[in-house]
């Protein structure tokens, strides 16, 4: 098909023609940040944690009358010994979407002249990142001279391990093993990398969503588990995915068992799979809720093309039945009013796709969004391109069905 | 003449039902979708106290070292103990409140009861009064309970509830944290949203169930936590309340009137430079008397998220307003020929511009009388999801109005170049196509 003539007819009809472009400009415009903000929730939900999920539970005890502190964690520790089914357990501040209790923010000389961002301290007992099933990917691993008292938070100097996206950000390129930073005092060298392991608090930090993973593990002894880390801290445990809520229940009444003068948090006490569930049931509510908004954009939009086309059929009545009349076959109607959609459709994203890089750049500006990615904008444009051929379809048939007699009718 | 105006709007609609149908149906679908928006961020960034927000203020004075590398230039949020102590016995305010969040082991005072870590919040005497709390039986304690230590306590009605059974409990006793504390006052669930008198623990949060003296609170044996700690120098005995150079006691103020504000301002000025004196302090004054909503706002309380999608919803609203005037357009195309019959007849250009305009407004009014339900089904979907937030948000009837209002405007602003392109319709030529 030629679209010669349907150009022609369109200069005729600028209004119409002009509307529908605008129409689909403004819905590619904010279907594409739309779109994007959606994705962006969704892909912090995909966040790799780094651990075994499905394997690891977590028990926290809060607060106790009288009682002392090392005493306790140590009671619970053994208590936890004789759960049956239970495969490891260890003593750690928080865990991926716990409470967030180590934020601070680091430099990378001991004069702090160079701030280098808020990662995220855990603090590990011996076998933690074994019960976490944390690997090491570069560097050694940990080791039992590792594990030292603290003075305050942390020891005076530590070996530390860190993610790899902490190292790229700390020092880009380069090799992070043996390199050195500081939070006042505290003294820190890295000793290995791990691949993954996102901070408790992923895309809601200080940094927001490019710091999701700036975890920083401090291996601390368990006789320096006090004072802060009591309050703050919490036991891991692992077991068999399948038998894990059994262990976890059974773990819960072991505590309760040796402690009777602490509180479990219950709430703070459940698998890892529940604890990322609910750490991430706003941002499902809000892609929810968007996605919901987007359809009823698209709607609102293929509802405007259904308009203005049964308009212009109704207009050209005369027109098609005389090219009927003419010998032009229902589907050669049919085409004509695809191809005008599609050429309307396409100016429409064209004009549509700088409204959305405009519209992108103002959400950047204020609320610290990311570029839009120039991934989204096909995506956008076959989706318009689809409704666009969906709403002009009814009217299209409508027009398809014209006998060529009408064009022998004087109105 | 309106009369007869919507009369022959009405005619129109059921000539052209199909038509009219997908312009009601298309402002309602956006008038929904925004307002269910609009409404979640409307809610979100609400007033907690309207009645007594314009005279709540939160002072703010930065105790910390002249050098401190990536630091903020506003003063901490929250106060240390030594400025707490201070703050609290300057003069000046007609009233003033200090306050912090913990956990505490609670019991009924009856052997064997099962113990249970309650949220508390630790505060003085005024705040009753100052945040206007409605008592169900008894009262606050007195400023002399505060200074004596007392062993007192508020509960809410939901625990009075769950520990007497909803009776009037005054004068009973809980055991907390190893003491006994008697019972003076209940008052009623309060929970203004958002929480802005402490907004580090959740804006959105669960509120406390029990109240008690905050001096009090700090004499307990041991450390049951002192609420979000924000710290600048992690010396040794962090968690220490005490700390010099830890913040995290929240300090309102009541301020009743412009010049005391001023004045109260001037105080905080004047203290500040006496701690520097002193050697305390390290910066030049640097203080803040932040309003309620002034606070919230500077706070940035209500989520990004939830602002970004409000632009969004405004976008959904401006697509369906540009889909509005293509709908006009085309029916007021479409009766061209009428138009020109009217004109002919001798109608002025204004009756015929008029004439349009009410229609629109008609298709407004039905947009909106429809997208006002379906704005109720978009909350009521986001009422479903346990987010914290969530239960706050309902339709309220000026939220309901603003709805009505702005499909109407919308759908008039949408009508006057269609109406105006009909009104300049030539009576001649459309008339001779007859």
């Amino acid at each position: 098909m030629t679209i010669g003539p349907i150009l022609s007819a369109l200069a005729r009809h600028r209004i119409a023609a002009m509307l529908i472009t605008l129409e689909i400009a403004l819905a590619c415009a904010v279907l594409c940040n739309a779109f994007f903000l959606v994705s962006s929730r969704l892909d912090l939900m995909r966040i790799d944690s780094g651990v075994d999920e499905a394997s690891l539970a977590t028990l926290k005890l809060r607060g106790c009358e009288e009682c002392n502190a090392a005493d306790l964690q140590g009671r619970v520790m053994q208590a936890l010994q004789s759960v049956p089914g239970l495969q490891s357990a260890a003593m750690v501040n928080t865990v991926p979407f716990g409470e967030p209790t180590g934020n601070a923010g680091i430099c990378l000389d001991s004069e702090c002249k160079q701030f280098a961002g808020v990662p995220h301290f855990y603090a590990f007992t011996r076998g933690a990142t074994d019960t976490l099933g944390l690997k090491v990917v570069a560097g050694r691993n940990f080791t039992p001279a590792d594990y030292q008292g603290s003075e305050g938070f942390f020891p005076a100097d530590s070996q530390v391990w860190i993610t790899r996206a902490l190292a790229e950000h700390l020092w880009p390129g380069q090799d992070p093993l043996g390199r050195e930073f500081w939070l006042a005092q505290f003294h820190f060298r890295v000793a290995g990398v791990l691949a993954h392991f996102a901070r408790p608090d992923p895309g809601r930090s200080e940094n927001g969503v490019v710091s999701a993973e700036w975890s920083i593990i401090v291996p601390i002894a368990p006789d320096a588990w006090q004072g802060a880390y009591v309050q703050r801290g919490l036991f891991v445990l692992r077991a068999d995915p399948l038998d894990l809520p059994r262990v976890l229940a059974a773990a819960k009444a072991a505590a309760a068992r040796a402690v009777p003068e602490a509180v479990i948090d219950q709430a703070a006490s459940a698998p890892l799979v529940q604890l990322r569930e609910r750490y991430f049931q706003t941002d499902r509510t809000m892609a929810g809720l968007l996605v919901a908004v987007i359809a009823a954009m698209l709607l609102v939009t293929a509802l405007g093309i259904v308009g203005l086309a049964s308009f212009w059929v109704a207009q050209r009545t005369k027109q098609i039945g005389i090219r009927r009349a003419l010998g032009a076959t229902r589907t050669d109607i049919l085409r004509y009013f695809q191809t005008e959609n599609f050429l309307l459709a396409s100016g429409g994203i064209v004009l549509g796709m700088l409204l959305a890089y405009g519209g992108n750049q103002l959400l950047m500006r204020y609320f610290e969004l990311a570029r839009l990615p120039v991934s989204y904008l096909p995506i956008g444009a076959l989706l318009l391109w689809i409704v666009g051929q969906l709403a002009v379809l009814g009217p299209a048939l409508r027009a398809a069905a014209i006998p060529p007699v009408v064009a022998t009718r004087s109105t | 003449m309106l009369a007869y105006y919507c009369h022959l709007a009405l005619r129109s609609f059921r000539r052209h039902r199909v038509l009219t149908a997908l312009m009601v149906l298309a402002i309602a679908l956006g008038i929904g979708a925004s307002m269910t928006m609009l409404t979640v961020l409307h809610n979100l960034s609400g007033n907690p106290l309207p009645t007594r927000s314009a005279v709540l203020f939160h002072p703010q004075v930065d105790p910390r070292p002249a050098r401190l590398p990536g630091a903020d230039p506003e003063p901490p949020d929250d106060l240390t103990w030594q400025d707490a102590v201070n703050l609290y016995a300057l003069p000046g305010a007609t009233r003033r409140v200090l306050t912090s969040t913990n956990w505490l082991p609670t019991r009924a005072d009856a052997p064997g009861s099962a113990l249970a870590m309650m949220d508390t919040r630790a505060t003085t005497a005024d705040m009753f009064a100052m945040f206007g709390v409605p008592f169900v039986y008894g009262t606050g304690w007195s400023q002399a309970d505060d200074e004596q230590r007392a062993l007192v306590v508020v509960l809410t009605r939901s625990l009075n509830d769950t520990l007497f059974g909803g009776a009037d409990s005054v004068g009973r006793t809980l055991v907390i944290a190893t003491k006994v504390f008697r019972v003076v006052g209940v008052v009623e669930d309060w929970n203004p949203q958002p929480r802005f008198y402490d907004l580090g623990s959740g804006a959105f949060s669960e509120p406390a169930k029990l109240y008690m003296p905050f001096f009090t609170w700090l004499d307990l044996p041991q450390d049951y936590g002192y609420g979000p700690m924000a710290c600048w120098d992690h010396g040794d005995g962090t968690h220490d309340p005490k700390a010099p150079n830890c913040t995290w006691a929240q300090f309102w103020v009541q301020l009743d009137d412009a010049t005391q504000v001023a004045a109260y301002r001037q105080r905080l000025e004047n203290y500040s430079a006496q701690q520097h004196q002193l050697g305390r302090f390290q910066r030049a004054p640097n203080v803040r008397v932040r309003g309620l909503l002034e606070w919230l706002d500077y706070k940035r309380v209500v989520p990004s998220l939830v602002r970004m999608q409000a632009w969004i919803a405004l976008g959904v609203l401006l697509v369906c307003l540009v889909n509005a005037v293509g709908l006009l357009v085309s029916k007021f195309s479409r009766k061209a020929g009428e138009v020109g019959v009217r004109r002919a007849l001798g109608a002025s250009r204004r009756a015929v511009f008029i004439q349009c305009l009410v229609e629109a407004g008609l298709i407004g009014l039905a947009g909106g009388l429809l997208g006002a339900p379906l704005a109720w089904l978009g909350l009521w979907m986001v009422r479903q999801q346990p987010v914290p937030y969530a239960a706050q948000v309902g339709l309220d009837a000026p939220m309901l109005g603003f709805a009505l209002l702005t499909a109407m405007v919308a759908a008039l602003a949408a009508g006057v170049w269609p109406a105006w392109r009909a009104a300049r319709i030539a009576p001649a030529l459309q008339v001779k196509s007859l």
